[in-house]
Formats: structure tokens, sequence, C-alpha cells
């Protein structure tokens, strides 16, 4: 198992491949399908985006509620397909990881080669476990959206398979069911 | 005859709610268990036992099973020996609401066009049915949208007969792949028409996973045969491959018209969380 730090370093993404699986600890930044699309405008317009993208990892992830006394509610990944639209700007601006679940569209893959990127994924349904692994939260942009909203994360031991590695090569092309 | 009050109703549906979202039903823990002991792989084994554990830490009831506490999904079966005082529907909406407040679950119910959020998770989908009896039947599910993004309706020909039918589930299912959670509950409905056969294939997720459709030994058949196909197609846990693809198939049929061929299929992540009451 690995140890991945967050923000990441290139040569961190540089030892990163296929099948290995990670424990990823640090400040990553949770983003769905609302968030994206106002970040994407954002960047489109040439607006500064809530957070500097450069070297961070979003994560596919819309918390429930934490109750009270805890730091956040459960949180495992959403499906990553859903962002794929917006994933390669992310990109170009810096994003160097993303962690939700299942496959990316050849685009996708494609802007993960040429920024030398990395996309893992996280245990789908496994929310209550992933909550353990969260030591702060904080929503740092777009409280209105509820779930859908920016928390930025502190992590320990935060476990994910890496899909799609800098050098281009696919978990799930390799493991041929598709 | 006995009268069941909007009270009563919204109260059953409010611990349907809170007790769907923090508990596996014990047939599909059972399942999943079994699945563990049995994986081959040990990437696989590994992900069926941390599901397990993820169970153990959601019944303490803090942390919801997922942070997709779903759709709500009811299913009431209104008793004929019974009459309801006031409205069904408000009556379930409410319960909804309440039970998703109190949990501290997620609100994922929104404006299909504008994408608002309702901010209480109602509407909830809401069928009725009649039947004989002096209960009311309450089923709830908190349906995912992962699992139920990749599922799937397709009006075949008869032409394209049972071999057609395998075809098309078969591709549903390595469509839905790793992104819908699996190892899944396949829920098949074949025959009825374009609305039927995807409320067949929901009704069907209801089932035990142990059981097999006794009403039709076609679709008993089909069942056995599809997830001997599904659980060869390597998906595995979450899609990391292994033989635990699907811990269940199962396959509800009504007749259709002679020109027609109804298929759906409603994919269930290995979170199957549903729950059952009568009151």
């Amino acid at each position: 198992m690995k140890k991945v730090t967050a923000p990441l370093t290139q040569d961190i993404i540089e030892e990163l491949k296929t099948g290995d699986e990670v424990l990823i600890s640090g400040v990553i930044y949770t983003m769905r399908d609302a968030a994206h699309a106002r970040v994407a405008d954002m960047l489109k317009k040439g607006q500064k985006p809530p957070f500097n993208l450069k070297n961070q990892i979003v994560y596919y992830c819309g918390p429930t509620p934490a109750k009270e006394g805890n730091v956040i509610g459960s949180c495992g990944p959403t499906t990553s397909s859903r962002m794929d639209s917006y994933t390669p700007l992310l990109l170009e601006h810096g994003l160097k990881g993303m962690i939700g679940k299942g496959e990316r569209s050849v685009a996708v893959k494609d802007a993960i080669t040429k920024h030398r990127a990395v996309y893992f994924s996280a245990l789908g349904g496994l929310g209550a476990e992933y909550a353990r692994h969260v030591l702060s939260s904080e929503i740092i942009a777009f409280p209105e959206l509820g779930p859908e909203a920016i928390y930025r994360l502190e992590v320990k031991d935060f476990y994910a398979i890496v899909i799609n590695d800098a050098e281009g090569n696919d978990f799930f092309v390799m493991n041929k069911y598709n | 005859m006995r009268v069941i009050t909007e009270k009563k109703i919204s109260e059953a549906v409010e611990s349907l709610v809170l007790s769907a979202n923090h508990y596996l039903p014990y047939d599909a823990l059972k399942a999943l268990k079994e699945a563990a002991e049995n994986e081959k792989s040990k990437k696989a084994k590994g992900i069926l036992y941390k599901i397990v554990e993820n169970h153990k830490l959601a019944k303490k009831g803090v942390y919801p099973l997922c942070q997709d506490t779903g759709i709500a999904v009811v299913f009431a079966e209104i008793g004929s020996g019974i009459t309801i005082d006031g409205d069904i529907y408000a009556a379930i909406n409410k319960g909804v609401e309440t039970g998703y407040k109190k949990g501290g679950l997620r609100k994922s119910t929104a404006n299909p066009v504008t994408r608002g959020n309702t901010g209480t998770n109602t509407p909830a989908i809401i069928h009725i049915a009649l039947v004989k009896g002096s209960g009311l039947k309450l089923s709830l599910m908190a349906k995912g949208a992962g699992a139920e993004n990749k599922s799937a309706l397709k009006m075949l020909s008869p032409a394209d007969g049972e071999e057609g039918i395998i075809e098309f589930v078969i591709d549903t299912v390595r469509k839905a792949g790793a992104s819908a959670c699996p190892p899944f509950v396949v829920g098949a409905g074949i025959g009825g028409n374009f609305e039927t056969a995807p409320l067949l294939a929901k009704k069907a997720l209801l089932r035990d996973i142990g059981d097999k459709n006794t009403r039709d030994k076609n679709a008993a058949r089909l069942e056995k045969i599809l997830l001997e196909k599904i659980n060869s197609l390597n998906i595995g846990p979450l899609g990391f491959g292994g033989k635990t693809t699907a811990l269940a198939v199962k396959v509800e049929t009504h007749a259709c018209h002679i020109a027609s061929l109804p298929v759906a299929v409603n994919i269930q992540c290995h979170s199957a969380r549903h729950k059952t009451i009568t009151i």
C-alpha cells in the first residue's frame, strides 16, 4: 500500500501505477456536478476559482450532513463520468488528481496523460467507513448548494486505487470487461 | 372497518427511512458475507469485507451506509379491509420528509430542469396497489442514483427471443460496470408494456436474495442462467475484478402484446437498502 500526500507533487504522481492501492493523507476538495459547472464557468470567464487548483486533488463526493459532534457525515465517492465534460479544463488549470468511482471518457484519459495527472477510484457505497478518515471539514464555497458545496477536507489514510496513471494505463481496460 | 390515520402512516414511513439507511436487509448482508468467503481474488475479498465492515459502522446509527441516501421509493399495498383516514400520498411524503430530516440524511431530490433541490427529499416516488386483507404494507427503498442511472429499458422484437433478453440484460450489467457499485442485485422485468416492465424490475428488487420465482418457472430458469453469466464477466466487487458481480438476479414477467417484447433492467447497488413494514 503506497502512502500519498495531498496536495500532490509530480514526483509522487510519477511513482503511481495503475492498480496501486494507496492511502491518501492531506488536504483534498470535494466537488460534484453543480460545483464543477460553476468552477468551469469561472475558469472560462477568466475568474479565479474558489481555491487554487494547482497540484490539488478533487474528490467527487456529496457528503451527508455532519451530526452534532462529528466532523462530517457519510462521504463515499460518486460516479466520475458525470464530471467528464469539465475535467480536461480543470486539468489545464493545474488540477493533478481526481477521486471518484467508475470509468472516465477518452477525452479525460487523454487529458490525464497530457497533464501527467492521476485518477483514483475510492470504494463506492462505503460512506460510513470513509467518514472515519476525515479529520476536518470546512465549506469553502457555494454553501447554498448543500451537499454539492465545495468542502475542504483534511483526510488521513484515505483508501483508493489508481485507475488512470500518468503513463496512460487504465485499470478498467486492463481488467477487460468493457 | 379498521381505520389507519395519516399520522400512523407517516410514523411508519419515517421509521422505514431511518432503518433502511442504516441497516442492510439480513439476506443482503448474509449474501455479502458468503461472497466474501467464496471470493478467490484477494482484492475482491478485501473489498467485500470492507462492505461488511461499513455496515457495522452504519448500524450504530450515526453515519448512514452511503452518502447517497437516495430518492425514496415507496410501495404501498392497501388491504381491502381497511380505510385510510386522509391522504395517503401526503402521509407518505410527510414520513419521508421527517425521516430524512431527523436522520440527518442527504436530500437528493431536485427539480429535473432547474436542478434546484426540493430541500425535503420529497416528493417520494409512490406506487399504490389494492390487495385483499386488513393491513397496510409499506415498502421503502432508498434508491441511489449510481445504480439507477445505469438501469435500462428496451423494446425488443419478439424475434429476439430468449437470446435477445439475455443479451440485453448482460449488456446492461456490463455497461453498469464499476460506477454502479457492484456486487449488484439485478431486477429484470420482462413483458407487459412500456411502463410495466420497469415497474416489474423495480419490484423484483424487493424480493429476498435467496428466493426464486415460484410463479413462473421460465423466470426462475432465466434467473439462474443470468446470474451465472453475470458472474463470469469479471467485473467483481466495485469493478476491481472477481467472480462476485451480482448477488442475485430477480426476474418478473407479465404477458405482453403479440408484437412486443419489453425488457427492463433495474440495477441495485451492493447497498441494497429497503425495508418493509405492515401496519
